[in-house]
């Protein structure tokens, strides 16, 4: 180090030491690379400029502002603009055209579908599953059996209210009751007419007459056809399913419908209207309705998806064409 | 060396022992949890609740990696190269012997709160007031046995070892305090709420959290590296102006670069600009050490080729280098964008902390042990070039899965497509990382089975064990013993 000092110089490398020892251990006196030195310099500098260029230090009332005017602000709205610049070109369309025009016009209803696949897939489906598949009491939105309705504007109404929605009264509401459990019917009577759910015709075939007549039949009768209809297909009014699909929401094993007539079931559904501005709604429910089972509005003379008319038979009643599509008609 | 060995005082190696022990223990306890949770993460059947799931059970991996393992080597390390480079015995039996139960106390009491869902919710810093208080008395305790051996010491001179180890034990006392400043909710309740609310419990939290990596992970691990590599090289350490410029420039900017984990949140633009500048200021300063440390084997890098000890350090070194390069870079706010909340960070933690501290720690301990138990050398440095190989092998499958996964998952976040809408769904990322998950589990496993190589081969060593067709670190063939 000093001069004064005889110097003690490494064998080695022949540099010197700064001639203390520890434990055996000395340092050489080597010094400080030149590239070190210039690199921390240059990184000193490019912060000194950034300290200037961008809000750094704070001062009494706030902070420095920075030459360039920068705040995270405004880099989160410029990129924010940067996507909703790609959206303009369809948006201005998109909200001023009816459910109708849109299906009829390939470009938005292109839009729409994009939409509302990137909005399904955050916020739907995580019941519904990411291919809108459903499960055990989240419906599959791929077939065309609707609780509530299929057409484009029943699902918008749905979306925006949801299903039991407290404090909504717009909701789709209803309560089956739970036979069970409020001691409505008696266990023998539960299972007389879960017997006779479960062997009604199904997708449409034949009423078997010596069904009609046993005991689950009356019970049938005077419990569940109010809402669910006399021959069981189901009634959109009340939400209320059709029991002749093999469609079964809650499971069709017997214990299962046992369960649901026992305790009764009421899922529910968030009302997305306080979540979602409408744009994303609407681009929700035409995403949703071409899945698979959507319904045809109005007078478009042939409905989405056909195939399953043809086995459709005897007891159901003519469409009407103008109103309500084949909904009670048709198992859906 | 020969001249301080004739009058070498006498050294209290017990305690030493003691940390060593604990070092391997808790290492293979914090490894095998951590390829737990790596496994849970690639398949979630593998939680099994309450107790084992990953929200518990990742604290108990990070606190056991880094407090217990990383912990119990410092102290280890500290405390016999700070009576070794002090020449003066270790002072204060008593108290020393009571750091040591305290502090395994202490993991013993955070790790059981982890389990059973006792926590402060702080990142490193979960272990609720009352274990915090506790820590707080060991932790006192190791600064007074440190500062009163120092105080003792027989050497006109600090050496630069002392320097680091020193700034890591006092900087982590006021990060564990400043960041512990929690009231109860009463005296017979684990539960308390920390006395800064909102921003500036997030900035606090993160001021510790960081400098948890930079003066727990780093300067303390430098001063293991200052003290063990120039003796296993049995060169002179390369710089001392470089030494002192890089440690005093290093704590001196480390403290302020916190912020960087806070960009874009409600923490202040000023604040995030100081976080990230400082940061990038960190650079050079952070590869002092490592110039330092690979530099004293200039003239001297053929003993390299013979000496895994030696390749463990100098390899801990490369990835020190290589991280505290990472992390600046990861700071830039531009970059952080894409980064944060990846597994890139993830990624990055473990080059750093497998890398830099897991190795520099297994060489610090391959030379330490025989010296701890007065053995020539390891039971075998053969199982120690093997435990390197495949450590190395488990980091690089762990760093790279991770640095696919996480910028693949950056990117899928922020991806729209030609129409302006989200392209990909939360859970679609989570699929897409699936063989990441495993390839990074696979790099774990790969990881601990290095560890239990290690301490197999302590096991030997200990006994009194040598290898058949063993050779020394300068490639001379040593005879085989075993010890009955």
């Amino acid at each position: 180090m000093s001069d004064d000092r005889k110097k003690d110089i490494d064998d080695l490398s022949g540099v010197e030491t700064t001639g203390h020892e520890w434990d055996g251990l000395k340092e050489l006196n080597n010094p400080l690379p030149r590239w070190w030195v210039w690199v921390f310099i240059a990184c000193c500098v490019w912060s000194f400029w950034y300290f200037v260029a961008y809000p750094a230090w704070p001062v009494p009332g706030g902070a420095t502002k920075g030459t360039l005017g920068y705040t995270q602000y405004k880099e989160l709205k410029a990129s924010q603009d940067e996507i909703l610049l790609r959206q303009q070109a369809y948006i201005e369309n998109f909200e001023k055209s009816s459910f109708d025009e849109i299906l009829k016009d390939p470009a938005l209803y292109a839009f729409a579908n994009a939409g509302g696949a990137a909005a399904f897939k955050e916020n739907c489906a995580q019941c519904h599953g990411s291919g809108a598949e459903g499960g055990k009491a989240y419906p599959n939105l791929n077939d065309d059996d609707w609780l509530w309705g299929g057409r484009v504007d029943d699902i918008y109404t749905t979306l925006q209210h949801g299903i039991r929605v407290q404090n909504d009264y717009d909701t789709r509401q209803s309560q089956m009751p739970a036979f069970g459990k409020d001691g409505l019917l008696k266990r023998k009577e539960i299972e007389q007419v879960v017997d006779y759910v479960l062997n009604l015709p199904q997708d449409g075939g034949a009423a078997d007459t010596e069904v009609n007549t046993g005991a689950g039949y009356t019970i049938f009768q005077e419990n569940c056809a109010s809402c669910h209809g006399a021959d069981g297909k189901g009634m959109r009014d009340f939400g209320a399913p059709n029991l002749t699909d093999k469609i079964w929401l809650y499971g069709g094993t017997r214990a299962e419908v046992f369960e649901t007539v026992y305790n009764a079931r009421a899922g529910v559904m968030p009302a997305w209207k306080a979540r979602l501005d409408d744009n994303t709604l609407r681009q929700l429910a035409i995403y949703v309705h071409q899945l698979g089972g959507g319904e045809a509005n109005e007078v478009t003379p042939e409905p989405v998806i056909a195939p399953t008319e043809t086995d459709a038979d005897s007891n159901t009643a003519p469409d009407t064409p103008t109103e309500t599509p084949e909904e009670i008609g048709h198992e859906q | 060396m020969t001249a301080s060995e004739r009058d070498a005082p006498d050294y209290n190696y017990d305690i030493a022992r003691y940390f060593t022990l604990a070092t391997c223990f808790w290492g293979v306890v914090g490894m095998l949890v951590g390829l737990l949770i790596a496994l849970q993460m690639a398949f979630p059947v593998l939680n099994i609740e309450p107790y084992l799931t990953f929200g518990r059970l990742r604290p108990l991996h990070t606190s056991a990696v880094i407090f217990a393992f990383g912990g119990n080597a410092l102290f280890a390390t500290s405390y016999y190269v700070v009576q070794r480079t002090c020449h003066v015995r270790l002072w204060g039996d008593k108290l020393s012997s009571f750091t040591f139960w305290g502090y395994q106390a202490f993991i013993v009491m955070a790790g059981l709160g982890y389990v059973f869902g006792v926590t402060q919710a702080k990142e490193y810093a979960e272990p609720e007031w009352y274990a915090d208080l506790w820590l707080t008395i060991v932790w006192v305790a190791y600064l007074v046995v440190f500062m009163m051996t120092i105080v003792k010491r027989k050497e006109p001179h600090l050496y630069v070892a002392n320097w680091f180890f020193l700034a890591f034990i006092i900087t982590v006392a006021v990060l564990h305090i400043g960041n512990n400043l929690h009231i109860p909710v009463d005296f017979l309740s684990a539960k308390s709420y920390s006395v800064p609310a909102g921003v500036q419990s997030a900035m606090i939290q993160w001021w510790y959290g960081h400098n948890a990596v930079g003066f727990f992970l780093t300067a303390g691990f430098l001063g293991m590296m200052y003290y063990f590599v120039p003796k296993r090289a049995e060169r002179p350490v390369y710089s001392y102006r470089l030494s002192i410029v890089h440690f005093w420039s290093l704590i001196f900017i480390y403290i302020w670069a916190g912020p960087h984990h806070l960009h874009y949140t409600a923490l202040p633009d000023w604040a995030q600009t100081l976080g990230m500048t400082f940061s990038i200021m960190l650079w050079m300063p952070s590869w002092g050490g490592m110039i330092n440390g690979m530099m004293t084997l200039s003239g001297a890098w053929h003993k390299l080729r013979k000496d895994p000890v030696l390749q463990f350090m100098i390899v801990s070194l490369a990835f020190y280098g290589m991280s505290t390069f990472e992390g600046p870079l990861m700071s830039i706010r531009a970059v952080n964008a894409l980064s944060h909340y990846t597994d890139w960070t993830i990624g990055h933690v473990h080059s750093g902390a497998l890398g830099w501290v897991g190795f520099i720690t297994f060489g610090c301990l391959y030379y330490l042990v025989p010296k701890l138990w007065n053995r020539e050398e390891v039971y075998s440095l053969k199982l120690v070039s093997l435990h390197l190989w495949i450590a190395t092998l488990g980091i690089v499958l762990y760093i790279t899965a991770m640095w696919v996964s996480g910028i693949m998952q950056g990117l899928m976040w922020r991806s729209y497509n030609e129409l302006g809408f989200l392209t990909y769904s939360f859970v679609e990322t989570v699929a897409a990382m699936h063989p990441y998950y495993i390839i990074r589990a696979l790099g774990g496993l790969l990881y601990l089975s290095g560890s239990l190589i290690m301490c197999y081969n302590f096991y030997r060593t200990i006994k009194g064990d040598v290898a058949v067709g063993e050779f020394d670190k300068d490639g001379n063939p040593r005879l085989p013993v075993t010890a009955q």
